[in-house]
Order: C-alpha cells, then sequence, then structure tokens
C-alpha cells in the first residue's frame, strides 16, 4: 500500500505544473494614462485596481495621520452629494468602491456592472476629484479614526507593530502609525485634508489595471473620463530608510497572558539577482505552510505556538526580513530560543537538496493558482506595475524561481542571514526575558 | 494557518471602511451539479472554466454544537489531529504533499459542521480525492500527537480568545444567550475542558460522525460534474457508510422567558461598545421567508452607511462612531440577530443603549422606506453576478448550506425568497424577533479607575 500511494505521487510530481496565461493587453490612453487590462467578458462585470504611489509616506511634517483621514472621507460627500447620498447612490448602481491606503500607496478598487458602467465610473470619478472633505465628514470620520487609534493601543498585535516600526524607521515615515496619534488627528484641520489629497491622489504616481467585461476601445475612454481633472504633484517621496535592528529583544510590558513578538533582520530586494534564492531561502525557514523549519521546530515539534512565520518585507524605501510568533507569557523565551537557533543553523548549514526541490514545486505549481478571479488579477496586475514588472513576467517567473541552484541558496543563506541582527520586539508579561535594547 | 474557527460575524471596530455586506445570495444554478454516492456521500461540482485551479472540500455533518458534554472544543481538536497519520501517510505528510503539488490545504471548524479543503492545479484533483478518503477512516493517532497538539490549541485559544476582551466577551455573551443549546459553549472549548481532551474523546467523535453519510463533497473549479464524479466513486465510494450513524437531535432551547444583561470589565478594553443580541429563527428546508424578512431587515436596519441605525446615530445625531446590525441565517438550530452599538467620545453605555432602543422604536412605529428596500434588493441581484468571481465562495456557501440542514433547491431559492419578500414580513419579523425576554444585553467596557 504504502509503495502504490508513493508510485502514484512520483507520477503526479513529474506532470508539469499549470502555466498561468493571462493576456495582459498594455494601453496608453488618449489623456496619458497607462493601463494593463485583461478582458474577460464571461461575467458582466469590471475590476478595476488604481495606485497612487507615495500613500501614507507623504504626510506633511507634523500632520500625521492626514492622508489616512483623508482617504477615509473621499466617500463621505462628494461634487453635490453629501455622505448619504453618495452611499444611495452607489447602492443604486450596486458598484462596490473601496479606498485604502498603506505606507507605500493608496489604492482604490472598484467593481461595476456592464449595464451602467458609465454612470458608476462617473460616481467614483467625484469621490476621487471632487470630495466635498466638509466639516461635518471630517469630524464624523475623525471619530472612528481616533476610536481605532485608542483601541490600538491596548492591542498586544498592534504595540508590538508600533513599538517595532519606532524602534527599526527611526526618522522615516514608516517609524509611526499611518493613523497617527490622538493629538496629530485631534489637531487635523479642513486645510489639511485638501493638502493631504493635492499629495496623495496625484495623476502622474497612478498604476491602473481593469479586468472584466470590457475592451481596450472602452477602458481608455473610460480611464480619461475618471481621471478628468485630477491633478499632478511634485511633491517629494521620501528616501530611503535607514535600518536600526541591533539584535536582541525590546520588551514592552503589557498584561495580557499570550506575548506577541516581531523580529527582523535586514532583507533584500526584489531587483536583487539573489532575490529568488531569499524567497525560496525564506519559505524553507518559515513559509506559509506547517512545513517549514519554523514551524516544525517551534509548534510541530514543541507545541510553543499556533503559528511562527517569517517573510521578506519589500517595502518602497526599506527591505527587512521579519517575522511573527505568539506564546504564552511563560513559553515565548523558549520560542525565541528556538527560532534563534534555527536562524543559525540555516545561515550556517544551508538547505538540503530536497527542501530546495520541495519549495520550488510548491512555488511555481502555486503561483498560476494566484490567478483565479478578475478581482485577484486586477490586484496582481498593479501591484506587477508599481514593481516596475513588465506583462511578461507572468509567463517567466518560474523559470527564474526554476534556476536558482542549491550552491547559491547556500550561499544567499550564509551571506544574507544574520542571527546576530535578529532583532525582537515583546509585548506583554513574558517570562524569563528582558529588555537588551533600550 | 492551519486552521480557522468560523464564528457568527462579528463586529470589527477596526475595520473603518466597511464594504457594504449584503446577505447570501448564490446563485448562477447553471454552475451547479450535485449527486449522491451510493454510501450516501452528497456530491456537489461547482463549474468555473476560467482558471486551471480546482478546490477540493469535504464537509462533515459534525461541530461542536455535536460535542457531547464536558468535552469541549474535541471537534477542533480533531480537526488538528486529522493532519497527523494515516495508515499509508505520515504525520504531516499530507500537507507536505499539497505543498509539493503546488497547492495550500486548511480546514476549519464551526458548531454545526467540520471542514477540509484543498486548492490545487486541477490536474492534481484525483492525489487529493485519495488522500482525503483515506483520512475519513484510516487516522492513526498516539499519545505524543495528543500532548504537543493540544499545546498548540491552547496556545490558539489564548491568540484568538485570552488575548482579545471582545472575544471573551462574545463567549460571556453566547453563553448567556443559549440556556441549553451548545451554541452556548465556545468552538474552540472552555480551556478547562482544553486542557482535559484526550485521544479516547478525539477517536470518539471521529468514530461518531466522519462516514461517507455524513459528509459533503464539494469541488469547485476548471472540472466536469463527470471527472468528478468518476474520482468520487473511486475513492469515495467504497468507503463503507455507517449503520449507526446517529440524527442530529440536539438539546434545545426551552422557552425563553427573561432578558439577561451583562456586562464584562477588562482593563485591555480601550473602546466601550454595547451589544444586543436576539434569538431568532435561521433558515430551514423549504421554509426561508422569516429569514429573508430579517436578512433584509438587518440590511435595512444596520448594514451600512445609508441603514436607519447609521442614519439616526451616526449623521442626525452623532451618538456613535459605528452602528450595525446583522443576522445569519444559515444555522441548524435557533440562531440570533444582533444589533452593536460604538459610542461616541463622551457617550455613555446607557446612552448609547437608550439610543438604540429608539431607534428600534422608531423603526417598529415608521416602518420600512420603499426605496431603500428596493436599493437593496437591487445589491442583492447584483451579488450574484459578483459571486461569480469567486468559485471558492460560492463553494463555501454551498457546504454550510448543505451541513445546516438546507439543500441545493434552498440555496437556489434564497435569491428569488429575498426578492419576493414584502416590506409587511419585514415589518412582522421585525415585531416577532424584538423580544426582550429572548435577549442578551452586552456591555464590554474597561474598569473604574480609583485614583
Amino acid at each position: 500500500m504504502i509503495r502504490l500511494v508513493l508510485a502514484a505521487f512520483v507520477l503526479m510530481l513529474v506532470t508539469l505544473p499549470a502555466r498561468a496565461e493571462i493576456d495582459i493587453q498594455e494601453l496608453t490612453t488618449p489623456g496619458g494614462a497607462d493601463i494593463w487590462l485583461v478582458e474577460e467578458h464571461s461575467i458582466p462585470f469590471v475590476a478595476l485596481e488604481l495606485r497612487f504611489r507615495g500613500g501614507a509616506s507623504l504626510d506633511a511634517p507634523g500632520k500625521r495621520g492626514a492622508i489616512n483621514l483623508m482617504v477615509a472621507t473621499l466617500e463621505e460627500g462628494a461634487g453635490d452629494m453629501n455622505a448619504r447620498e453618495f452611499a444611495r447612490a452607489s447602492e443604486a448602481l450596486a458598484a462596490g468602491f473601496s479606498y485604502s491606503v498603506n505606507d507605500d500607496a493608496v489604492s482604490v478598487s472598484a467593481r461595476f456592472l456592464t449595464e451602467n458602467r458609465g454612470e458608476a465610473v462617473a460616481l467614483l470619478r467625484e469621490s476621487l476629484v471632487n470630495p466635498t472633505f466638509s466639516q461635518g465628514a471630517i469630524d464624523r470620520v475623525r471619530g472612528q479614526v481616533l476610536s481605532i487609534i485608542q483601541s490600538n493601543l491596548k492591542d498586544p498585535r498592534a504595540i508590538a507593530g508600533r513599538a517595532f516600526d519606532a524602534l527599526v524607521y527611526g526618522d522615516h515615515p514608516y517609524a509611526s502609525s499611518k493613523n497617527g496619534t490622538v493629538e496629530s488627528v485631534t489637531a487635523l484641520t479642513r486645510d489639511d485634508i485638501v493638502a493631504a489629497h493635492d499629495a496623495a491622489l496625484a495623476r502622474n504616481r497612478l498604476y491602473v489595471s481593469a479586468v472584466g467585461d470590457i475592451t481596450a476601445e472602452e477602458v481608455t475612454a473610460l480611464v480619461d473620463s475618471l481621471l478628468d481633472g485630477l491633478p499632478e504633484t511634485d511633491a517629494p517621496l521620501p528616501g530611503p530608510a535607514g535600518l536600526n535592528l541591533p539584535g536582541g529583544v525590546q520588551v514592552v510590558d503589557f498584561a495580557t497572558p499570550q506575548s506577541v513578538a516581531t523580529f527582523a533582520q535586514p532583507g533584500i530586494d526584489r531587483e536583487d539577482p539573489d532575490f529568488f534564492a531569499a524567497y525560496l531561502l525564506n519559505e524553507i525557514l518559515g513559509g506559509s505552510g506547517t512545513e517549514s523549519r519554523l514551524m516544525q521546530e517551534v509548534r510541530e515539534k514543541r507545541g510553543l505556538t499556533y503559528g511562527v512565520y517569517s517573510y521578506l518585507v519589500d517595502k518602497d524605501a526599506a527591505q527587512i526580513w521579519a517575522g511573527s510568533v505568539a506564546s504564552a507569557n511563560d513559553r515565548i523565551a523558549e520560542a525565541i530560543e528556538v527560532i534563534r537557533a534555527e536562524w543559525a543553523r540555516i545561515a550556517k548549514d544551508g538547505v538540503t537538496a530536497k527542501e530546495l526541490e520541495d519549495a520550488k514545486t510548491y512555488m511555481t505549481g502555486a503561483y498560476p493558482l494566484r490567478f483565479d478571479g478578475n478581482a485577484a488579477i486586477a490586484n496582481i496586475a498593479v501591484a506587477m506595475q508599481m514593481e516596475g514588472l513588465s506583462p511578461d513576467y507572468i509567463a517567466n517567473r518560474n523559470d527564474m524561481v526554476d534556476a536558482v541552484t542549491l550552491e547559491q541558496i547556500n550561499r544567499v543563506a550564509r551571506e544574507r542571514l544574520d542571527p546576530e541582527r535578529l532583532t525582537f520586539v515583546v509585548v506583554g508579561a513574558p517570562e524569563g526575558l528582558s529588555s537588551t535594547i533600550n | 494557518m492551519r486552521d480557522r474557527i468560523i464564528t457568527a460575524p462579528f463586529a470589527h471596530l477596526a475595520a473603518l471602511v466597511a464594504l457594504l455586506c449584503l446577505p447570501l445570495a448564490a446563485s448562477a444554478d447553471d454552475q451547479v451539479t450535485s449527486f449522491t454516492l451510493d454510501n450516501g456521500m452528497q456530491a456537489l461540482v461547482i463549474e468555473d472554466h476560467r482558471a486551471p485551479v480546482v478546490v477540493h472540500m469535504v464537509w462533515y455533518r459534525a461541530g461542536s454544537a455535536d460535542e457531547e458534554p464536558g468535552s469541549s472544543g474535541v471537534a477542533h481538536f480533531l480537526e488538528h489531529l486529522l493532519f497527523k497519520g494515516t495508515d499509508t501517510l505520515a504525520p504531516g505528510e499530507f500537507s507536505a504533499t499539497v505543498a509539493r503539488n503546488g497547492g495550500n490545504d486548511n480546514a476549519f471548524t464551526n458548531y454545526d459542521y467540520t471542514g477540509y479543503y484543498q486548492r490545487v492545479a486541477a490536474d492534481r484533483l484525483e492525489l487529493m480525492m485519495r488522500m482525503e478518503s483515506d483520512r475519513m477512516v484510516n487516522l492513526r493517532l498516539d499519545e505524543n500527537d495528543i500532548a504537543t497538539e493540544r499545546d498548540v490549541i491552547l496556545e490558539e485559544r489564548n491568540q484568538r480568545v485570552e488575548n482579545n476582551p471582545s472575544a471573551l466577551f462574545r463567549e460571556q455573551r453566547n453563553a448567556a444567550q443559549y440556556l441549553n443549546h451548545r451554541y452556548g459553549v465556545p468552538i474552540i472549548g472552555w480551556r478547562r475542558e482544553m486542557r482535559e481532551l484526550d485521544l479516547e474523546k478525539a477517536l470518539a467523535f471521529y468514530e461518531r460522525n466522519y462516514a461517507p453519510n455524513n459528509a459533503v463533497l464539494v469541488v469547485a473549479g476548471d472540472v466536469t460534474p463527470d471527472e468528478v464524479r468518476a474520482l468520487a466513486e473511486k475513492y469515495y465510494g467504497p468507503i463503507p457508510a455507517n449503520p449507526d450513524l446517529a440524527p442530529r437531535d440536539r438539546p434545545q432551547e426551552p422557552r425563553q422567558i427573561a432578558a439577561r444583561r451583562i456586562t464584562y470589565q477588562d482593563a485591555r478594553v480601550a473602546q466601550p461598545y454595547v451589544m444586543r443580541s436576539y434569538l431568532a429563527p435561521e433558515r430551514d428546508h423549504g421554509a426561508q421567508q422569516q429569514a429573508a424578512a430579517l436578512a433584509l431587515l438587518a440590511e435595512l436596519l444596520g448594514g451600512g452607511t445609508t441603514s436607519v441605525m447609521a442614519e439616526k446615530l451616526q449623521f442626525d445625531t452623532q451618538v456613535a462612531v459605528q452602528a450595525q446590525a446583522w443576522y445569519d441565517g444559515t444555522s441548524l438550530d435557533d440562531t440570533t440577530f444582533s444589533l452593536l452599538v460604538v459610542p461616541a467620545d463622551g457617550v455613555s453605555l446607557e446612552e448609547a443603549e437608550e439610543a438604540m432602543d429608539a431607534v428600534i422604536a422608531g423603526f417598529l412605529e415608521d416602518g420600512v422606506d420603499e426605496d431603500q428596500l428596493s436599493r437593496i434588493k437591487k445589491g442583492l441581484r447584483a451579488a450574484q453576478i459578483y459571486a461569480r468571481d469567486d468559485v471558492e465562495r460560492l463553494a463555501n456557501r454551498y457546504g454550510a448550506a448543505l451541513t445546516q440542514g438546507l439543500t441545493v433547491e434552498d440555496v437556489q431559492a434564497w435569491p428569488d425568497i429575498l426578492q419576493a419578500t414584502t416590506s409587511d414580513e419585514i415589518m412582522a419579523a421585525a415585531r416577532a424577533v424584538f423580544d426582550p425576554a429572548k435577549s442578551v444585553t452586552g456591555w464590554l467596557t474597561a474598569p473604574e479607575v480609583t485614583q
């Protein structure tokens, strides 16, 4: 029986993984906007993704939280509509708009039906180009933001995130929460919100993708009408962040039963020739499944946590190799010890040929599975543009993964993984663990 | 993460931009094919040929509410243990094999069901079926598996519940809501009972519940019904039905006659709020009208920016920073209809609760705004179109429905029932559900600080 099952596994493995075949059209509108389009006419709707580079890092000095508050207020009144009228209009069209911001970009995700596409896009345009930013709307949304800020002050994960950013990113915008503080958000005026809008929603920083029931001709006209009146900006983007990762532990005392830890060392740029080797290495060390070394050692063998992961973080202005774990206060010290030991072991001894092979088949097999819907493809397409990738990356990416050799990945492990600089921020009441970093 | 526990929708205080969340509207009947194997295993195929992907799921009609008293959490514990070995697979080999084939796998436990799924390239479906059918009956566990995995679920409870005052508050509210039904016991289990879970309890739950005649196979993606039927007959077909499978007649709620109030104080609460839940009827096979009325009622009252609660509490007055109502009718036994008000700065919980009650009273007086109802129905029709973009979500809806007392026909009738529901029916459902004797009102707050 065992023999039969194994034979079958081998048979399945030699079957080539599915190829991602996505036909991306690169378009430029008469108005000068670049769009990636994937036509998919089987369902009568379109998923449209917009990204404005810069995001919360464009907050003006002393105005932390302005861009976050601005983005949250976009749909709270626009053109001749107040917040409720705008919401009723989008409901009547059965269109869905969502607006969000992170450290590097403002994101707008829209979906709308073919039957009323023109009206839906006209409505979306009002929120992007003509938001009202009435004092009432700003104050109402400000109350929601302040509630979130207050809640995050007592949430162990949020505390860990803030302490980590403050420790690592120095005077870069990444060092503080995009939400701002109670003081900074309370002090924001309508003028600050208008200025944030001018800085963060500029057409010369925009990336667009569309997937669904629409042609090239239709989408170029649609995007030009959407962006009509959106200004350009020359607000400078922040430069690279210096990374303060001295190694050691910083403990933030907080009365809760389970300690939450975030950890990191310096990372790697996506454009680095060793990027895919590092990506595979991370998959083996602390990737998504229970098969990773960290999950095996910390969870499966010792039962010290529900989940432990590592991940490469590639922000516009910083690259770190980070991770997270949570364990009861009397067990977190042991969990951290095991993580450190695994970090050192893989740096010193590298990975096995079998580990590399398994990580490759996982990564190459999983890749085409990502392209499984209009919304999913639109998200990938816009992210690729922001990364500076070309559409043929989709066809070539698995070859780049397969090209990584055992020699290369083990050299990268030696050169890049640095247990001495692996820095932990722990929030909770950990036993047997004290700060080595002030 | 290894698994996720699905619980009733919960107020995401951190979600600033709330997407319009419309009630379930599965559809596209032509995508869906169902059949039953000779051993009683039900199967469902949802076709989507746009990408070479398939989701393979097995849902068992057994969740935490099917546990024996005293062993809370065993359904979820067993879900974890199913990733340990079988006669032919070493511990961890199941997931490792899925990963080597470029797939992801996971599992989830709810009150009424336990489910296992893999997402893989369509040409790997056979391998998934071979492994999933294997662990339906051939699980092999030893004491070491038990001890380590019990530590893992205790850490999972720490992460999901003990570290989160809102989750602790929810456990207390559910316990107060259900006087007799197991819905009052947390899915993950009470801590002291979790510590006592052992091999014997896990295997007893497994033997009792894991069998083809208690399972639903759902395959969604780039497959045809013929392919699925052939593979299902090959792998699940030979497994004998459990002739002793017991009917799911679980302890039901007695008549509820006393309004309950709870206050949970926790120093980690930064944003107090008030929640009210009412015991409510669920969707039943062939009888979904009242549930449809309640689903629309939740949208009208507290579904989003244009809802009555938002109008009255966030726009006309600034009592709340968040105000919501929700109802999930997909449940085997009595479910709940819930209201949430997160007060604005300077507003007390008492004032927030009074304002919430005033909104309900006003709604019962004023009735349904027909324009609002027609916009919601328009959104529901569109949701059927958008739903086709996410076949995995459709698969989840069907799996949940078929393990919670509904049929494929019920799921497909639901959108039309929603469209046909009148404002009179909604008002009748509202008057019936807002019965204080069946309610729990909960306050979550920080302890008063004495200087």
